[in-house]
């Protein structure tokens, strides 16, 4: 038991750069290998928590500006939708890894007048940055087509009365049609949120180097198996997270689908149900 | 290629660039665009057939099948499909010859499993190592191709179930109303009205599949992503054709080839579906 002990002290921050440098190579004990692929967590968990986060807002965007009557709006964001939508995640990663990579190494400045930002484009080649941004634009997509969806399915009575409260531009998408929007992309977009989990795992396969051996769950999983050259440890390791991962989410999204309900009358209530999910993004 | 591709050092402009897309290397990488062709249309016909077996067996009588087939069903919810990309194939891998050490070298006593390896007997190994190339690439080829329909028998399978539940439960009563067996009104009434209802996902399903197909890629399998890496990374001198790192374009042709095949399906089901709902009582049916 005191050896569990010294591996999570030694691994249990390995994957962000703490505690031991060198991975296990030889003898590897059932500890090393739960501490360590729960370590790597901490970079899934990163990656689809800042992608859901910004992506959020951007989604809403798209879906309004797809919406949009004009032309000059809804084009791009069809455009983009369809892009992000369209084409495998795995080659949007390699495709954008070799795009940071070939854009001037050294950063430019942009001049705000008042003070001059250095953007520093190495840092897209690093995955804590570049594989957020492929993450945040394809959450961005699949959402904004969700929410898109839901716009277009808002009662028309709803905006009539808030028409005839006088509720206008802003005021009458915050209070009305937002809300309503979001109470049914909801149980979409809890599976979206469980997918964007699932896919942050492709990060380190792609041309996103691990720097340091620092890396997801996965990563260390496929180093494990073929360390040890037995697959039915880690990669079971690995479900096994990814399974109380899931559950968390569900839970967390029920409390804000609730939320989402709260006015309605009881048998008019959504509960999100586990097995009633859209499963396929 | 062609004639004037003899010496290319000596090319330029147009006449190089012909030459150079149209190399050995080049050909391979043309073939592997194939190869996500043949494994899409061999992975969809197996995933169905996992798929439908998944969903039959969550309505079995029997309490041990009902449970397999919904466990089946529901681990493509908690995990990640590269979980399993990455865990089946050399799980099966092992099965195989850890079933084939025990049949063909029942003598030797030494435990398979030593420390970090995994030993069994020449003649047990898959394929035998004396085995000819194509040997080893269809054999890889063939376990990639189990771990797809196996995942996307998954995906199935929850399309599938949810389409049994959705056909209405009068027309299953009617059946038993005129004396149709179990077995019968599974056949007879339940799967032919089920496709209807099944459609919408099952299309879905066809698009992720395509989306899923570079994953390939992790398996070890020369595809199409091996390929642009390969083609596209830094040429130097030595090489006959230098460039300089164009892996982002190579990269960018596999985004069109991606975007305009899923555009391509998105257009031919909506026709599908259009076709079947037509004189369907649903909202589609009487709009057209």
């Amino acid at each position: 038991m005191s050896s569990c002990f010294q591996s999570l002290s030694d691994y249990g921050l390995r994957s962000i750069g703490f505690g031991e440098r060198l991975l296990p190579k030889s003898d590897i004990t059932l500890c090393e290998q739960f501490v360590l692929i729960g370590s790597g967590m901490i970079w899934n968990i990163y990656f689809a928590v800042f992608a859901l986060l910004l992506g959020f807002f951007f989604a809403t965007v798209l879906a309004l500006g797809k919406n949009s009557n004009l032309p000059l709006f809804s084009a791009p964001c069809r455009l983009f939708i369809f892009i992000f939508r369209g084409s495998p995640l795995f080659i949007q990663f390699f495709f954008a890894y070799d795009l940071f990579v070939i854009l001037p190494r050294l950063g430019f400045d942009i001049d705000l007048g008042f003070l001059v930002v250095t953007v520093e484009t190495r840092w897209l080649t690093k995955a804590w940055l570049g594989a957020l941004i492929v993450l945040f634009f394809n959450t961005s997509a699949y959402a904004g087509e969700i929410f898109y969806g839901a716009l277009r399915a808002v009662p028309s009575q709803d905006l009539e009365s808030a028409d005839a409260f006088g509720f206008t531009g802003i005021k009458k998408f915050r209070r009305i049609i937002w809300p309503t929007m979001l109470r049914l992309a909801w149980p979409s977009y809890t599976n979206e949120a469980i997918f964007m989990f699932h896919a942050t795992t492709l990060v380190f396969f792609t041309g996103f180097p691990a720097w340091q051996q620092k890396g997801d769950a996965i990563y260390y999983a496929s180093y494990f198996a073929d360390k040890t050259f037995n697959p039915f440890v880690p990669y079971p390791i690995v479900g096994f997270y990814f399974i109380l991962l899931t559950l968390l989410i569900i839970g967390l999204f029920s409390l804000i689908n609730s939320r989402l309900n709260k006015h309605l009358p009881t048998n008019e209530r959504k509960r999100l149900r586990f097995n009633k999910y859209n499963l396929i993004r | 290629m062609f004639s004037y591709c003899v010496d290319p050092k000596t090319l330029e402009g147009f006449m190089w660039l012909s030459c150079y897309v149209t190399t050995a290397k080049h050909m391979s990488f043309y073939f592997s665009f194939l190869v996500v062709m043949g494994l899409l249309s061999l992975a969809a016909p197996l995933a169905m057939a996992f798929g439908f077996a998944g969903a039959t067996a969550t309505r079995s009588s029997l309490s041990i099948l009902r449970s397999l087939g919904k466990g089946y069903l529901a681990m493509i919810r908690g995990i990640p499909d590269i979980v399993f990309f990455l865990f089946i194939p050399i799980a099966l891998d092992q099965a195989f010859e850890y079933l084939r050490h025990k049949v063909l070298c029942s003598d030797v006593t030494e435990p398979i499993r030593q420390g970090n390896d995994f030993v069994v007997c020449a003649s047990a190994k898959l394929p035998l190592n004396t085995a000819s190339e194509w040997v080893h690439d269809i054999y890889g080829f063939s376990l990639a191709l189990l771990a797809f329909g196996f995942v996307f028998g998954a995906f199935a399978g929850n399309v599938l179930s949810g389409a049994m539940a959705a056909v209405p439960k009068s027309q299953i009563e009617t059946g038993e109303a005129y004396g149709f067996s179990q077995r019968q009104v599974f056949r007879r009434i339940l799967i032919p009205q089920m496709w209807i209802y099944a459609l919408p996902g099952l299309s879905n399903l066809w698009m992720i599949l395509i989306k899923a197909t570079p994953l390939l890629f992790l398996l070890g399998i020369e595809d199409i992503v091996y390929w642009a890496k390969e083609l596209g990374g830094i040429k130097t001198g030595v090489y006959e054709y230098p460039h300089p790192d164009w892996r982002a374009w190579y990269f960018g042709v596999l985004m069109i080839f991606y975007l305009s095949l899923t555009y391509l399906s998105q257009s031919v089901l909506d026709k599908i579906s259009a076709r079947l709902s037509k004189g369907q009582a649903t909202m589609a049916g009487k709009a057209g």
